[in-house]
């Protein structure tokens, strides 16, 4: 318990301290101003949302062939999680979009994947509501998050190769591209603090499903009896 | 050898079964002729206006009959537990969901090869030299379909709500089959047609790898 705590202090304080790197230290950009400053917050939740479901992906295929329920508790842990950080890039980026491209929403290449993305994770969330008996629906969602992981990449290229808006990439975009290094520095401490804070909510989420299981567990005992 | 077989005699089964009655393919096509009427009523059906959306709303109508089609596809099976009998009488599951991915696409073909000529009449759109690419267009999609709604309808048959679920889980996942083969359609319906090569690729690749994919995890979906 104490352990958690201190990792949970830990997550909280990175998470400050990033806010205050992204809001004092990095340097305002010169045409976008201060609205630039949501980039730190928005990129790299989008970074720890796109890691927790390529966990949620990997713990899948690990259900899927050691049919262990630790995994099961894994995937449906990552795929709230990472609904949650999604859920956080797809309000942030309109609030930012706004202002400097004139509208909310566009349906580009990387907004439209991420928002496919996003759905195709409530999907998940809800096909594991609607069926009853565990081992079958660890099973179940477990087949549709490998579907799921595998289908996105290609929405994103079938898009990309039609529509597009969304910035070049700033990072590893190739020549002529990049940051500044005072905002590089405080983008990848943002990207850490991020992931510190959802590798948190994984560890406290997990408990629960453990908890949950646990519970159904004694219910059932108790019935016999 | 012994999989293309056994699939092979399955396809044989479900299209026996599906013409005895023919209740799946006359339900689908006044299905997809009900939503391309409806749709008209939202835009100015006229000559320019439909070669820009006509391509879409006719596969956003073969989307939805899909969603609608491949349900019954397992639950058929349910009723007399006749998939414990397919499972037993084949060695790779897999020859189960190669036949009724076959049969589905070739129900699909149908409708959509119907509903072609009714489209164009209805929408005044010209498409004649262009029926090669037209078919092909139209064979990738509906295999890509056919794919991943079969192995969505393996899981929606053994949760509740069903008949809601398998849309919902469809849908998203067919969101570049949508993309790509309606971007196709339109240069192949539009005054200097084209057949978009690009876009038949990846459709192709869509189609492969979830191929691939049902190939390397197909018998976990009908796991008992």
């Amino acid at each position: 318990m104490l352990r958690r705590i201190l990792f949970g202090a830990v997550a909280i304080g990175l998470v400050a301290c990033a806010a205050y790197a992204a809001f004092y230290v990095a340097p305002e950009e010169r045409t976008m101003g201060a609205i630039q400053r949501i980039f730190y917050f928005h990129a790299a939740t989008a970074w720890a949302g796109e890691t927790t479901f390529f966990v949620c992906f990997v713990a899948n295929l690990l259900y899927i062939w050691k049919r262990k329920p630790h995994y099961d508790w894994l995937g449906v842990t990552c795929a709230e999680v990472g609904a949650a950080c999604i859920t956080v890039v797809l309000i942030t980026g309109p609030i930012w979009a706004k202002p400097v491209w004139g509208i909310w929403w566009t349906w580009d290449a990387r907004l439209t994947s991420t928002f496919v993305l996003w759905i195709l994770y409530i999907c998940y969330l809800l096909l594991r509501t609607l069926v009853d008996e565990p081992e079958r629906r660890a099973l179940l969602s477990a087949l549709f998050g490998v579907f799921a992981f595998i289908d996105v990449p290609i929405v994103f290229g079938a898009i990309r190769w039609w529509r597009t808006q969304h910035p070049a990439p700033v990072i590893m975009g190739g020549p002529g591209s990049g940051l500044d290094p005072l905002m590089k520095k405080v983008f990848f401490f943002n990207v850490l603090a991020m992931h510190v804070f959802a590798a948190f909510l994984i560890v406290q989420r997990y408990f629960l499903e453990k908890a949950k299981h646990d519970v159904a567990l004694l219910q059932r005992e108790a019935e016999v009896r | 050898m012994a999989l293309l077989s056994n699939a092979a005699v399955l396809v044989g089964k479900e299209v026996r079964t599906e013409f005895r009655s023919r209740e799946l393919l006359s339900t689908t096509i006044v299905f997809v002729l009900i939503v391309v009427v409806v749709f008209s009523f939202t835009f100015d059906p006229t000559t320019n206006e439909s070669r820009r959306f006509g391509p879409g709303l006719l596969w956003m109508a073969f989307l939805f009959a899909a969603s609608l089609m491949l349900q019954p596809c397992f639950l058929r099976e349910q009723v007399n537990d006749t998939l414990s009998a397919l499972r037993l009488a084949v060695r790779d599951p897999f020859a189960i969901f190669l036949a009724k991915i076959a049969a589905n696409t070739l129900f699909l073909l149908l409708t959509e090869l119907l509903m072609l000529p009714v489209f164009a009449a209805l929408f005044n759109a010209s498409f004649g030299a262009q029926l090669p690419g037209i078919l092909l267009t139209f064979l990738l999609g509906s295999l890509g379909i056919s794919v991943v709604g079969t192995a969505l309808a393996a899981i929606s048959a053994q949760a509740r709500m069903r008949e809601l679920l398998l849309p919902l889980l469809l849908l998203p996942l067919l969101t570049p089959i949508l993309v790509v083969s309606t971007e196709v359609t339109i240069r192949l319906m539009q005054s200097e047609p084209y057949l978009e090569w690009k876009g038949i690729g990846l459709m192709a690749a869509f189609d492969a790898v979830f191929l691939t994919v049902l190939w390397l995890f197909g018998e976990y979906f009908l796991e008992e």
